[in-house]
């Protein structure tokens, strides 16, 4: 393999081999690598000042009759890799998705039908949004890295109340997330670098994505007893067991309200009691709030133990998301908030929240956050969303009494009270996972495999089709 | 109890944790019995259950009632103070400078000549028409993204034609800009990859050096920038990257190298391609200003096609912040070229299992209006239109910063101005003639001698070449 450099002018050339050993190597198949020459013209301008002389080096390539170019490797680099197992929940939709059958329900994801069974976009979004796009003095620039700030300020008295201790001592550092997830992942990076006990406990069960978002944070995944299948409702005693046995210090994830998948809640009674244990141990609560309205369709009953934990003086992490209370799903809307003991910590938190925000993304979306701060800062806006809010809450209370109801008219086996006593978007079934496959195969009904139906995806017209589905699997699977 | 119930702070120092605890467990375990015994629990159902008995009810009632007071000690109280990005720490200076006559010429965002920020007019339609369509909901796009938008991006950046597009060997998801495509990217390669080590270039975008590392891929550098020239030390990249592992990860900036300028040209490119080839190393593409090094998107995208063409793989991050002016929106892709179909489909799939405990899908206000406009013929011809109406404002101010340096005398040789390429100018003044610039003249650079010519207007070239001319006089 000869490499050689070409000193051109507009009259001469000059071959100079080049001595560099590293050109001269060959390839280990024995391929040659290249063959070139390369021509240094002179800068047709004059230089000033005796400066540098900016040359082009241009090269050319000698015909090689063994290799002119790269041959197409026609094997790939990832061939080995795994087929990825399809996501659990939302592989739910693109199954879904697939099915010809016309007669089918998708009650997987977390996303709110109306009773027609469409997608909503809020009124006071599309209010907020026209606004925004036409008003031309806007641009696009570039948020800062912990995004845009009327928004994570109202995003945070949203959360806590605008006059809450911790709010108003400064002490709390909210930075706009890429929804719950991302919210969760900046929160749990950051702790996997810098908190002192890189554990978390995630109760039995969770929303699924959990299990995937804390240990590429480099959270170490552990887990306290929670559901109780025997009576549908909470394992408060083993809770507070495990959460005993778990390390002091520890990280502990909380679902604000509506927990998912399985609908229970602890009452406030017990959230006070599980507060006083985690603060004994120095536990540190993660909360995640997706939910927030949706629960009871008022947002200050919502966050009760948000705000007690907040309250106490303690410290916490929150990720909240506007994906389901404002409708915002796509446009991954969302905040981290640290609450820490003192205004200093707060702003120390900040800073490190950035140094796992730039290179990860840089900076967050700008669209959805303006519609979120544009309504939560406009009295009328705030009010009709609310209005708004308490509608899909309340159409699902409705699903709930309505399924209930026709499962008793049926007279189907067990007890349904279950889907009444449940809080927020989604039913525990309580159905087996062959009862789940059945449903989908025979009835064209999906749901995640752990028997969780989104009730937001039921309507008045399908409710009968479900009851049909379950009453069959509940008689005649096991 | 009372006092045994006063609690600590949430760091666990200098408390008696365990004594509360004991006491806490004491007063609830004997209540509640063993694991065996849930008699009064059933029926409870959901909603959290009933408490029901007696004793446990009133314990909890007393312990409500507790205040738990925590001393004031954070968890974070011994972080380090973060130093602020280099380069958007520029614009927080900038922001904070009460001076009416500053200038940022900071970060790479395009500003008219009046020196304002620019929405391009395709986007301002596209986004009129998506958000007057009350067809159009806000539901999740897929892990991967919008479909429309994954498949115009591919074929933006490599031709539709592309015989790599046509045999459906590139898998493209969209991610957060450049940034996330990269993240996402260098993510995977770091999981998946044989030799998780990846090389930029002296000096590259300071970004990457963060980004990478986070990924899990060792970093290392080639030669690329020569200060004595002021232009690219060609030999010197290929002495390096020969000398690199075979089978590296090799970052490569499309065009307009940021943050020299410095290109290399066509067929310096070819034998950078053998190279790399040859050693089978893996080209990371990072192409953020395709339409803006020479105003012509299909020239911008020579290196990066002519790579894709060769058969070999290769990872491009793509980023529309700058070329359709989306920056705040965070629209970008990440294209993996395979060898085959199948692998680009097997990369696809853990692709996903990357973003998904990220942040589970991308945003999609953005992506639809990219969709719109490279969708729609006329959308698309007003698009190249704007852009090339960008890169030549910022050829222009190429020629009158470097007409105002001549008419100055100001020492040196400042052709490199009309050399480089892109939106900056690596202008070669030094970390003390940077400073003095910025505290004298409110002039905001980063401190590499990195200026954004999009951040000039015609108004502003005075003042800047008169920064300049006194800087190089009379600062070392």
């Amino acid at each position: 393999m000869v490499l050689s450099f070409l000193n051109c002018t507009s009259s001469q050339t000059r071959h100079r081999p080049l001595t560099h050993s590293s050109l001269s190597s060959i390839h280990s198949t024995g391929r040659p690598l290249i063959s070139s020459a390369a021509c240094i013209l002179p800068e047709d301008k004059e230089q000033k000042g005796g400066g540098d002389i900016a040359v082009r080096t241009v090269f050319f390539f000698l015909p090689l009759p063994t290799m002119a170019s790269a041959q197409a490797m026609p094997i790939s680099v990832w061939e080995k890799l795994t087929e990825a197992p399809e996501d659990a929940i939302l592989g739910v939709t693109v199954a879904y998705n697939k099915d010809p059958n016309p007669v089918k329900l998708n009650l997987g994801v977390g996303a709110y039908r109306t009773d027609e069974g469409k997608p909503l976009v809020l009124e006071v979004v599309r209010q907020a949004e026209a606004r925004l796009v036409a008003d031309r003095s806007r641009y696009k620039e570039y948020l800062p890295i912990v995004g845009l700030a009327a928004f994570n300020k109202l995003s945070k008295e949203l959360a806590f109340g605008a006059d809450h201790p911790a709010v108003v001592a400064n002490r709390i550092t909210t930075v706009q997330g890429l929804s719950g997830t991302g919210s969760l992942r900046v929160g749990a990076e950051f702790m996997g670098q810098h908190y002192h006990t890189p554990i978390i406990y995630v109760p039995v069960p969770t929303w699924g994505n959990h299990n995937k978002i804390f240990p590429k944070a480099g959270l170490k995944v552990q887990s306290y007893r929670y559901y109780d299948p025997a009576t549908r409702g909470l394992n408060f005693t083993g809770m507070m067991e495990d959460l005993k046995a778990a390390p002091d210090g520890a990280i502990i994830l909380l679902h604000v309200c509506a927990h998912n998948p399985t609908g229970v809640d602890p009452l406030p009674e017990q959230w006070d009691a599980i507060r006083q244990l985690i603060r004994a141990k120095g536990q540190f609560p993660f909360f995640d709030s997706a939910y927030q309205g949706f629960a009871s369709g008022d947002l200050d009953a919502d966050a009760y133990a948000l705000r007690s934990f907040a309250a106490d003086g303690g410290e916490l992490a929150l990720a909240q998301s506007y994906a389901k209370n404002m409708g915002l799903y796509g446009e991954r809307v969302g905040a981290l908030s640290m609450v820490c003991a003192t205004a200093a910590a707060a702003k120390l938190v900040e800073g490190q929240l950035k140094l796992v925000i730039r290179p990860m993304y840089s900076s967050p979306p700008l669209h959805g956050a303006a519609i979120v701060a544009t309504v939560l800062s406009e009295e009328k806006l705030l009010h009709d969303w609310k209005a708004e809010l308490k509608g899909m809450a309340d159409r699902i209370i409705e699903m709930r009494h309505k399924l209930y109801d026709a499962l008793l008219q049926r007279g189907t086996p067990g007890d349904w009270t279950h889907i009444l006593k449940q809080i927020g978007m989604f039913t525990f079934t309580g159905l087996t996972k062959p009862q789940v496959d059945f449903m989908r195969e025979k009835y064209h009904v999906y749901m995640t495999g752990d028997g969780r139906i989104s009730m937001a995806g039921l309507s008045t017209a399908t409710v009968p089709h479900l009851v049909n589905a379950i009453d069959d699997a509940v008689r005649n699977i096991a | 109890m009372t006092d045994r119930l006063r609690a600590t702070s949430s760091s666990g120092i200098g408390c008696k944790g365990k004594e509360r605890v004991a006491a806490i467990a004491g007063h609830i375990c004997p209540i509640a019995g063993g694991p065996g015994d849930r008699e009064g629990d059933r029926g409870g159902g959901g909603g959290g259950g009933e408490v029901s008995r007696f004793d446990e009810v009133s314990l909890l009632a007393a312990m409500a009632s507790e205040e738990v007071h925590c001393a004031p000690i954070s968890a974070w109280a011994k972080l380090a103070q973060a130093p602020e990005d280099p380069i958007l720490g520029v614009t927080v200076a900038y922001n904070r400078d009460p001076n009416p006559v500053k200038l940022n010429l900071g970060v790479g965002a395009y500003r008219t000549d009046e020196g304002k920020p620019y929405v391009l007019h395709v986007v301002r339609r596209a986004e009129a028409a998506l958000v007057g369509d009350r067809s159009r909901n806000k539901e999740y796009l897929p892990i991967v993204g919008l479909a429309a938008f994954n498949k115009l991006s591919r074929a933006l950046a490599f031709g539709a034609d592309h015989p790599a597009v046509l045999s459906n060997r590139i898998a493209t998801v969209q991610c957060l800009s450049g940034t996330g495509s990269l993240r996402v990217g260098a993510e995977f390669m770091a999981q998946h990859y044989h030799t998780p080590v990846i090389y930029v270039p002296v000096p590259t975008w300071g970004n990457h050096n963060k980004v990478f590392p986070k990924a899990g891929l060792k970093l290392l550098t080639y030669r690329y920038y020569d200060p004595a020239t002021r232009g690219l030390n060609f030999a010197g990249m290929i002495d390096d990257l020969q000398a690199a592992p075979d089978g590296a990860v090799i970052l490569l900036h499309a065009c307009a190298h940021n943050p020299t300028g410095v290109d290399p040209l066509p067929e310096q490119w070819d034998a950078i391609r053998q190279v790399i080839r040859a050693k089978r190393q893996l080209p990371f593409f990072d192409s953020a200003y395709q339409g803006f090094a020479s105003g012509d998107l299909d020239v911008d995208a020579y290196s990066l096609r002519s790579f894709a063409a060769d058969g070999g793989e290769m990872a491009l991050a793509q980023s529309f912040a700058k070329n359709m002016g989306l920056y705040g929106e965070r629209v970008g892709a990440l294209s993996m070229v395979c060898a085959t179909p199948e692998a680009a489909r097997l990369v696809e799939g853990q692709l996903k299992l990357v973003i998904r405990p990220m942040y589970s899908s991308p945003p999609l206000h953005g992506a639809a209006i990219v969709a719109t406009v490279l969708g729609d013929e006329k959308l698309f011809q007003e698009w190249k239109v704007e852009l090339k109406g960008m890169a030549d404002r910022i050829i222009d101010m190429r020629e009158k910063l470097y007409q105002a340096l001549v008419a100055r005398g100001t020492p040196g040789n400042w052709t490199h101005i009309l050399k480089q390429i892109g939106m900056f100018t690596f202008t070669g003044l030094n970390k003390t003639q940077v400073d003095f610039m910025r505290e004298k003249y409110h002039v905001y650079m980063t401190g590499d001698g990195r200026i954004s010519m999009a951040g000039l207007s015609t108004s502003t070239v005075p003042r800047l070449a008169n920064a300049i001319d006194d800087a190089v006089r009379n600062v070392a």
